[in-house]
């Protein structure tokens, strides 16, 4: 179970807004995340990742407090382990494919599921710069469950993907999440594209 | 002829750029991360020498490390080290004079990184430092062999700090720039040619290598 209740203030076209979000997730659930741009929902999943720190908040996963402001806790990234995938990818220009997922974890038959899933066994050799769009991406979901994380956040992860390819890939992560029992929130503008993925969905309007 | 200011000169440019690498990576790297009015002192202090007239540098060098009074007597006393009129002094010198040429790209090519390359590496568990080694500097190479060479000539080229702070002792401070401007004033040309010759090809060389290998426009410090 995870427990989130926090506030970030927002720099806005219109002013300022804040954030103020306070919900909770079970375990092994899968939740689409919707609304406005500028709503914060990038801002919500960098938050619970430890990459922005809210004004005010506190973050309970599975027992274990990540963020209290009140009591000046707040466990760095490295200490929470979440799985993300970044709307840039921010895949490394400098390693390959498979660099890119033996930096993440020394499993190597983990390693060769997750190409498979991917589709990326015969790139294992390139670097970012020669992948297309959409095996870019795949490569930054691939790294993020690299980890096998207890929390997988995801910002826009299937943008780039031709409706064939998003499919199959989805019906494998299914499995996946199912097999580690991520927690998975999924921010996207397209909510559509996540039916018979996410079962729960949370609107953020980023006003207050 | 005496080739001795070549080498020195290239002993100096060395251990400086070797030093600076050192010094101006952890620097570089924790000035690229936010601003803060502490930040911007210290940055005003490191590019100061790209302006600052050399001999006002070399000239409150030799005041502070003077053996007579002040950090210079100290060091004197307490390590018996002695900065003024040795190669030792040089190596300071070199190090505040060519800071910003080390700093500059290195600090510019971080700040141009998206944060989320760093913040990737965070969240598979790793370290700020190794991070840093394994994400960052890699993708920053161009930057880096820049700044590298840029100081290593640089530091070939020095002449006003050297000036101040070493003299012109045959062997010990005589670096090649210096043996320029004294063969000149002793009328032996060739020997001012042949230094002055041997700077030119090695500093040409040096950036041509810069061009070729990062196949762009060599970056300016101030960008």
């Amino acid at each position: 179970m995870i427990s989130i209740d926090i506030e970030k203030k927002l720099k806005a076209y219109q002013g300022q807004q804040v954030l103020h979000v306070a919900s909770q997730f079970a375990t092994g659930s899968i939740t689409k995340i919707y609304g406005p741009s500028g709503a914060g929902k990038t801002t919500f999943l960098k938050v619970i990742a430890g990459f922005i720190n809210p004004e005010r908040g506190k973050i309970i996963t599975d027992g274990i407090t990540w963020l209290d402001t009140d009591f000046k806790i707040n466990l760095p990234p490295q200490k929470r382990i979440v799985g993300f995938v970044f709307q840039d990818y921010a895949l490394f220009p400098n390693m390959t494919v498979l660099r890119h997922l033996e930096y993440a974890t020394d499993d190597k038959a983990w390693i060769k599921r997750l190409l498979l899933i991917g589709k990326l066994e015969t790139f294992t050799s390139h670097k970012p710069e020669y992948l297309s769009g959409g095996q870019q991406q795949r490569l930054a979901i691939l790294r993020a469950l690299a980890i096998k994380p207890r929390l997988l956040l995801m910002d826009e992860p299937f943008s780039a993907l031709d409706p064939e390819m998003k499919s199959a890939l989805i019906s494998d992560l299914k499995v996946l999440f199912k097999e580690l029992g991520t927690t998975v929130l999924i921010v996207s503008h397209n909510p559509q594209e996540l039916d018979g993925l996410a079962e729960n969905e949370m609107e953020l309007n980023g006003t207050k | 002829m005496d080739l001795t200011p070549i080498w020195l000169t290239l002993k100096l440019a060395g251990i400086t750029t070797l030093l600076l690498l050192v010094i101006g990576l952890p620097v570089a790297w924790w000035l690229s991360k936010g601003r803060s009015f502490f930040k911007i002192i210290l940055e005003a202090i490191i590019t100061m020498p790209l302006v600052l007239p050399p001999s006002v540098l070399g000239f409150y060098l030799l005041l502070a490390f003077s053996p007579q009074h002040g950090i210079g007597k100290w060091l004197q006393q307490t390590f018996d080290i002695r900065f003024v009129f040795s190669f030792k002094g040089l190596v300071l010198a070199s190090i505040i004079y060519s800071m910003p040429f080390m700093i500059g790209p290195i600090k510019s090519a971080l700040q141009q990184l998206p944060a989320s390359l760093s913040q990737s590496s965070y969240s598979l568990g790793k370290s700020k430092w190794q991070s840093f080694v394994r994400v960052l500097l890699p993708n920053i190479k161009p930057s880096l062999l820049t700044a590298i060479v840029l100081t290593f000539a640089h530091t070939l080229g020095e002449f006003g700090v050297v000036l101040m702070i070493g003299g012109n002792i045959p062997n010990v401070t005589r670096v090649a720039s210096i043996a320029v401007y004294d063969s000149v004033e002793q009328m032996d040309y060739h020997s001012a040619n042949v230094y002055s010759l041997i700077l030119f090809a090695i500093t040409f060389v040096l950036v041509m290598a810069v061009f070729i290998f990062n196949k762009y426009q060599l970056k300016s410090p101030l960008e």
